[in-house]
């Protein structure tokens, strides 16, 4: 079973704004029907001042799905359509105090409802758009600047291997055209053509097991697993964060109760297993205290 | 001694509760009965003693001919993966394989994995209510196929596929038969010695065994390479000192499905007709997957148009009914069952399937409280889906035109 958080739960069986909104003058449709979710987002909006009177959400998903689009209402009602296009995923995420990985698609959704509802308002087309770059895999929330950085950095030129690197396109699949388009794109910079036939490239010449992920889908993907874990932990009104990664070690710093708590080795274990399996390969998790004064890279 | 938990268990077709006699056979085998059965000793022969009476056990629920017939595995995807994988090492002239687009993935993920190492391998199709094209099948037999590997019953919809007569047409051409039988021992009576199956897969706990211990139904005679090769354990064709504790369990809980193959006919599927019945009288919009006139007693699929399957099951779950569902979101993989898929059922009903599958423990009571339960969950969810028409407790006029979501 999902690891849902006590407010995903709690907005899943008690949304809040369901059904649409009457008389709405802002809709938004979005999602993604072999995912299994949609929503359709209706507002009203006071013309004079572009607040957001009343949302609702009707929702064809899971229940982070549901709950997500509940937080979003909910987050939203009574702003300024400016201030409601500032609400990220992580801000609907963390009103709900953490999705599973797998599950942070949903709250894209969310936001993405929101952006079409406001440019159906506006009288614009709205188009997919994401400030990191576009979001290629819904599924796993990879944007399409990371994928080509990773394809870039590791001579990827395979779908295959491009949800190796990075898990874009591992879920739905609904993305693998979008991926191909990318490959097709750098791997034309390089004066090569993308070929779906050919073959995956062979593992790493370097002689390390498995693939390597780039540094900087390495660092996304520690950073992620920390979050992940850090509602369980800030539940025993303690906390977690990170304070470098170097090579193999990865340093944090633990807060509040976990900080002197007898759990603290425990907890690093703990989050230690969490990051390995996310990664597919072992690293050491350390406190901060256990940093070398110089670093030095060996 | 073993209790059943609160809550309403119709999730057999994952696992099944251990029987507490089953429990009972047991226990003696972790404690005093340690011994190792191949050890010229009275601790080794009490136990060697032990899994000759659960062979004859597991043989007389086949009806094999021959207690050496039954190899003792650690699983159901172990046997499959033995059953076909010595096929294509007996026979290494024959490169093709047929199999079915709606197998387990512990035999259809190999198929796709043995693809890569170059063998062809042919998916029979179903079609919208899961049965088989058989001229397909007739089409694909020929000399050059090592195996066919077809499920019995399928796990999710419990329709049953007519293996007993495919394995005579694959007798008659000359092929290996196997099946995937995990979810039919121990539901239906089953003849081997009848039958022209070669091999077949069970597994301990789909039938009130503990999880960890599977058979493989190897006949007499049919050409043999084992996976595990080391000791002569199981007659050299599966090496590794016995489970013996889940050996002796699953021999137990074989003696009762004989003993209780009654109950699956009569009692278990009264029960599941009776759940089927309330629940579509009550609910509109919502239909039975796969082929209800050929299925298994204990199992019911009902795809709930227009909401999703993990949603039903969180809400389920807190009325406390365990169910299960073909939907994307609770496998994680976030895409609708191969099964569904492959029966072509549309999107906004593969998501809501929800598979509901009994055993002898459940009750009338059990049933009734699902029935009353499952009506205001769907209700429930339909007033918050898009493509519900609330205020007229019916589907929008064109559901699939009315709301269209970008980049559906
Ligand atoms: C049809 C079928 N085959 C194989 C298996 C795998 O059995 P096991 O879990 O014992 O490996 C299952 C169990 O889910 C099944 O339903």
């Amino acid at each position: 079973m999902w690891d849902y958080s006590e407010t995903v739960k709690e907005h899943f069986f008690n949304p809040r704004n369901a059904g649409a909104v009457a008389d709405a003058n802002a809709i938004g449709e979005v999602g993604s029907l072999s995912c299994g979710d949609a929503l359709r987002l209706t507002l009203k909006v006071d013309p004079a001042t572009d607040t957001i009177q009343a949302a609702g959400f009707q929702t064809f998903g899971c229940g982070s799905a549901i709950a997500s689009s509940s937080a979003l209402t909910e987050l939203i009602k009574g702003m300024t359509l400016d201030q409601a296009l500032h609400v990220s995923n992580q801000d609907i995420a963390d009103f709900l105090e953490g999705l599973p990985p797998e599950k942070m698609h949903c709250s894209v959704m969310g936001r993405e409802a929101l952006q079409a509802a406001v440019a159906n308002y506006r009288g614009e087309v709205w188009q997919d758009d994401h400030e990191e770059g576009a979001l290629v895999c819904k599924c796993f929330a990879v944007d399409a600047v990371l994928i080509e950085e990773t394809i870039r950095a590791n001579g990827l030129s395979s779908v295959e291997a491009v949800t190796h690197y990075t898990k874009a396109g591992g879920g739905c699949s609904a993305c693998h055209e979008g991926i191909e388009e990318i490959l097709t794109r750098v791997l034309a910079e390089q004066g090569k053509t993308f070929d779906p036939a050919a073959a995956p490239p062979p593992a790493d010449k370097s002689g390390s097991a498995g693939a390597r992920l780039g540094t900087l889908a390495r660092i996304r993907r520690i950073e992620h697993a920390i979050e992940a874990i850090r509602p369980n932990l800030q539940r025993d009104h303690g906390d977690v964060e990170l304070v470098d990664i170097d090579g193999k070690n990865v340093f944090v710093n633990m807060t509040g109760a976990c900080a002197g708590c007898q759990m603290a080795t425990t907890t690093l274990e703990g989050i230690q297993q969490r990051i390995v399996e996310d990664l597919g390969e072992f690293v050491r998790v350390l406190p901060a205290q256990a940093m070398p004064q110089t670093t030095n890279n060996q | 001694m073993t209790q059943a938990p609160a809550g309403i268990y119709l999730d057999n077709n994952a696992t099944t509760m251990v029987a507490p006699e089953v429990v009972e056979a047991m226990l003696p085998y972790f404690t005093e009965q340690f011994g190792n059965p191949s050890s010229m000793h009275q601790f080794g022969d009490r136990v060697g003693r032990a899994l000759k009476t659960a062979r004859q056990q597991v043989q007389a629920l086949l009806g094999a001919a021959l207690d050496s017939e039954i190899v003792f595995t650690s699983c159901g995807t172990e046997s499959d993966a033995t059953a076909i994988l010595s096929a294509l090492k007996a026979q290494p002239e024959r490169r093709e394989i047929i199999t079915t687009v709606v197998e387990h993935p512990a035999v259809l993920s190999l198929c796709e994995h043995l693809e890569k190492e170059g063998y062809t391998v042919h998916y029979l199709r179903v079609d919208r209510k899961g049965r088989l094209d058989m001229q397909q099948y007739l089409d694909a037999l020929s000399s050059k196929v090592a195996i066919v590997s077809v499920m019995w019953a399928n796990n999710e919809t419990g329709t049953l596929f007519p293996v007993e007569e495919m394995a005579e047409l694959a007798r008659s051409a000359g092929v290996m038969f196997h099946t995937d039988a995990v979810q039919v021992v121990g539901k239906i009576p089953i003849d081997l010695k009848r039958s022209a199956i070669d091999m077949l897969s069970l597994s301990g706990h789909k039938l009130h065994a503990p999880k960890g211990i599977g058979v493989l139904y190897l006949r007499r005679g049919t050409r043999f390479r084992p996976l595990l090769r080391g000791g002569h354990q199981e007659r050299g064709r599966r090496a590794g000192t016995e489970n013996s504790a889940s050996i002796v369990a699953l021999g137990k809980a074989c003696e009762l499905a004989l003993a209780h193959m009654d109950a699956e006919k009569t009692q278990v599927r009264m029960l599941r007709d009776r759940l089927e019945r309330g629940i579509l009288a009550q609910v509109p919009n919502a239909f039975v997957t796969g082929d209800p006139s050929n299925r298994l007693p204990n199992t019911c699929n009902i795809a709930f148009e227009y909401i999703e399957g993990e949603a039903i099951l969180l809400l389920l779950n807190k009325a406390g009914i365990a169910a299960s569902s073909g939907s994307a979101c609770t496998s994680g993989s976030l895409e609708p069952s191969h099964v569904m898929r492959a029966m072509d059922i549309p999107f906004t009903a593969a998501h809501g399937t929800t598979r509901f599958s009994l055993s002898r423990y459940n009750t009338v009571a059990d049933i009734d409280r699902v029935i009353a339960a499952v009506p205001p969950i769907v209700a429930q969810l339909r007033r918050l889906s898009p493509y519900w028409d609330a205020s007229a407790g019916a589907p929008l006029a064109e559901p699939e035109t009315a709301f269209q979501p970008a980049y559906a």
